[in-house]
């Protein structure tokens, strides 16, 4: 099982998770990197994504697992193939030709960057920051069998809150990422939900880096 | 990204049919380009991605030095909403410029369905809706496709037409409007020397005059305007543009598949369809250019899914031997190869065999009449015979399900022609009850029927065409005739395909109705979850227009019809002969087995008609 790294970034981040494995099914063909496929009634090419990403979200460390089929190249080799065939802002940042388990993959390290048309209000900074620090925040999580409130405060390992520009606050967070997980969206909406004054009219939310249990980045 | 753009996508389903940024998407410097084309599809992007000649043209415009083509396609219903919240105009997926900021804006219109869309893609564009009131060089609007076979309803809204195959003809519109912009021509001026163009039409220069009971008096003419328009063909496909590095959609569309068309025209003559003879006449590709061009495509694009695509790819003299070189090419790289319409010919069960081994597809007939005689009368050149051994065959290889597609309202149709579908779909459940290998899945009968259309340019050109209540009525007798737990019957709704009849054979009064209909909401028309048939009333009463008049009216054979000032190629002499024989119940062989004189061979000069 081979694993590479990626960015997804700029207009790419509107490709659905489904969307981008067909996607990079049809970068490795081009490439000439066949891959080899599931068996079944229905083969399919083998390759996966770790943590599905959200529509709208950039990341800078997704990783996606992989065979190919017959004589395998280098691996750098096959990170300029790829990116010689990918679209624009889908790029592949390098090849492993091992990968950890995907078990051990415990954190993510994200930025949420809120803007506020106007201009970031007065008190924002020192509310979000109190929101976080809170021994309890409650956010509601759709499930299957509906919606349940969850308390997001255990999921937040760390939370440093900034003004960024007059119009700009960002959150660096360090997050659970794997049982249980935490959408950093789900911060945002605690942020709309219980000081709904200091709410966004827009949010960009950045996947940054992704550590194991042992805190050492994950690949 | 504009911010406002990226601003209102998380709010949308899909956002990334609205971003552009493609494989193989084509980005130029708008400084170094001197025409830029906002080449629009009046519906979704999943569909206008699917087109094939949508493909062509856009290569063919990006060809050129100096152009830029971009496409623009219709936002769904929650982006409209979006877009005006937010006070976004349409943009362009490329670049992401509004429309409005572009020298021409170009529409291809495949289906009367989506006319609503093409007034609602300007409005969204801030763009004026009639020729009239867009003064200047900028905003010209020009179409083509093949409902420009009948450009009349929308001539109010569109400042030319270009008719037939685009490959040519495009370059000559575009080469002609870089030189009145680099010379500051009016736009009256370039309208002018537009329609010196072989194969475009210009409806401004045309003004139809009526009689009292609405049929037209006469065409009145200016700038002396050629008095029929006659539609422009690429005469050798070999050597004709075809894109082999296409787009690849980052998002699912409904034609998800690399699409190597195999040749043009149709040698089958069924009397109610448009295609087969709007396209004539028959030219064909050479299985040397097709292989080369699919190995290209597939390697380009990756796709692991081909599909051979023509009117009747059966027809395709080389069918042999392109499948004998590309399957061996496709079993090896893992791509599916799909043939769809394939007749019930030997050829044609040994091809299925040799592409079952790569996967199975499914088993559609499209029979159209449940009788021979009136079979006969449309000319659906199909028998019982070989539906039920075609089935039998199919279904002793293990296949359990078939699906077959008819109309309703045919000429010269009766109840007996209505039940004659009853029957034939339960001798395909005996044939199965016979053939089957395996009946523990059981069977299942998928039966369609459509409300038929008489379209221009076909010997049904002249039909009244039956009122919803009477399709309505037989579909009920169909559908009581159905006792069997295995067929599953569906039936079109008559108010969409009503409608089509209207658009299909209108004349410049729908203009306005198509109008109104807009204003009223009418928008995204061939889809159930948005058609809204009051919006398209109110508008024929608003208009004082029946639309009665179009559809069981029927038309005059000494009428002039309003696509009367085209010409596909087809003479109407041949359309009336085709007719009479319709009603003699007589079949007219295929081209192959003797040339029945259509005509439009005239429209050749360097090859013969290859049908």
């Amino acid at each position: 099982m081979l694993r590479l790294l990626f960015e997804k970034t700029g207009r790419a981040v509107w490709i659905s998770h489904l969307d981008l494995m067909r996607l990079f099914q049809r970068a490795f063909k081009r490439a000439d990197l066949p891959l080899t496929h599931t068996q079944g009634f229905n083969p399919r090419p083998s390759v996966s994504i770790a943590m599905p990403l959200s529509v709208g979200v950039e990341s800078k460390c997704e990783l996606l697992d992989f065979e190919l089929d017959g004589v395998c190249p280098g691996t750098d080799e096959i990170c300029t193939r790829l990116n010689e065939k990918l679209v624009e802002g889908v790029r592949v940042l390098k090849v492993y030709a091992q990968g950890e388990k995907i078990k051990n993959l415990a954190y993510l390290q994200c930025t949420l960057q809120l803007v506020y048309d106007t201009a970031v209000p007065d008190d924002a900074i020192c509310a979000i920051e109190n929101l976080f620090a809170a021994p309890e925040l409650l956010v509601v999580k759709k499930t299957k069998n509906g919606p349940v409130e969850q308390n997001i405060i255990p999921l937040i390992k760390s939370a440093k809150i900034a003004r960024a520009d007059a119009q700009t606050v960002t959150i660096d967070a360090m997050i659970c990422c794997q049982n249980p997980s935490l959408n950093p969206m789900q911060m945002v909406a605690a942020i709309q939900r219980h000081i709904p004054d200091c709410a966004p009219n827009e949010v960009k939310c950045i996947r940054q880096e992704i550590y194991s249990i042992n805190n050492e980045v994950f690949r | 990204m504009k911010n406002t753009i990226r601003r209102i996508l998380p709010s949308v389903q899909k956002p990334a049919r609205y971003t552009g940024g493609e494989y193989n998407e084509i980005i130029k410097d708008p400084e170094q380009v001197r025409v830029r084309v906002a080449y629009c599809f009046p519906d979704t992007y999943e569909i206008g991605m699917s087109n094939l000649g949508m493909r062509i043209l856009y290569g063919v415009m990006n060809e050129m030095d100096g152009v830029w083509c971009e496409r623009v396609f219709a936002p769904w219903g929650d982006m409209e909403e979006a877009m005006r919240e937010h006070n976004v105009p349409l943009w362009a997926l490329e670049s992401q410029s509004p429309v409005k900021d572009f020298d021409m804006i170009a529409f291809t219109i495949g289906y009367e369905m989506c006319y609503t869309n093409i007034l609602n893609m300007l409005r969204l564009s801030d763009v004026p809706l009639h020729s009239k009131d867009r003064k200047g060089l900028k905003n010209i609007v020009f179409a083509g496709g093949v409902c420009a076979f009948n450009p009349e309803p929308l001539a109010d809204f569109i400042d030319f037409f270009s008719l037939g195959e685009g490959e040519e003809i495009t370059v000559e519109i575009l080469s002609l409007y870089d030189r009145a912009k680099a010379q500051d021509w009016t736009k009256e001026q370039f309208l002018l020397e537009v329609s010196k163009i072989d194969g475009v039409y210009v409806p401004s220069f045309y003004e139809p005059v009526y009689n009292a009971d609405g049929t037209i008096s006469q065409i009145k003419r200016s700038n002396d305007a050629p008095a029929v328009v006659r539609k422009r063909i690429v005469e050798d496909l070999d050597s004709a543009y075809f894109p082999t590095k296409m787009i690849v959609p980052s998002t699912e569309i409904v034609h998800d598949r690399a699409n190597l068309e195999v040749f043009r025209g149709c040698i089958r003559g069924c009397r109610f369809c448009q295609a087969g003879f709007s396209c004539r006449p028959v030219r064909r590709k050479s299985p040397e250019v097709l292989y080369k061009q699919a190995i290209e495509t597939l390697e380009d694009s990756g796709h692991n899914e081909m599909t051979l695509s023509s009117l009747s790819t059966s027809d395709y003299r080389g069918l042999r031997d392109l499948t004998d070189a590309l399957i061996p090419y496709c079993e090896q790289t893992k791509v599916n190869l799909s043939v769809p319409s394939l007749r019930a010919d030997n050829f044609s069960k040994e091809l299925m065999e040799r592409l079952q081994s790569l996967r199975k597809s499914s088993l559609t007939f499209a029979p159209e009449a449940g009788t021979q005689r009136l079979r006969d009368v449309i000319n659906k050149n199909l028998t019982e015979e070989e539906i039920l051994s075609s089935c039998a065959n199919a279904f002793s290889g293990g296949w359990n399900s078939v699906k077959l597609y008819f109309m309703l309202g045919l000429p010269t149709e009766t109840d007996e022609d209505v039940l004659g579908i009853a029957e034939l779909v339960y001798k395909v459940i005996n044939t199965w009850k016979d053939c089957a290998v395996n009946k523990k899945r059981g069977l299942r009968v998928h039966v369609a029927t459509a409300y038929f259309v008489p379209k221009p340019h076909t010997p049904f050109q002249w039909e009244a065409q039956i009122s919803p209540e009477e399709y309505l009525r037989r579909c009920k007798l169909l559908k009581d005739h159905f006792y069997s737990k295995s067929i599953v019957y569906n039936y079109h709704t008559p108010a969409i395909s009503r409608l089509e009849a209207v658009t299909a054979r209108g004349d410049r009064r729908l203009g306005p109705v198509i109008e109104n209909a807009m204003l009223n909401g009418a928008r995204l028309d061939g889809w159930d979850e948005y058609f809204d048939e009051s919006a398209w009333l109110k508008a024929f009463e608003t208009c004082n227009l029946d639309p009665v008049f179009y559809t069981t009216r029927g038309f005059g054979e000494d009428e002039i019809l309003p696509w009367d000032v085209i010409d596909v190629g087809v003479t109407k002499q041949f359309l009336l002969r085709e007719r009479r024989q319709a009603y003699a119940e007589k079949v007219t062989p295929d081209c192959r087995h003797g040339c029945s004189g259509c005509g439009a061979n005239a429209l050749l000069q360097e090859v013969k008609c290859d049908a």
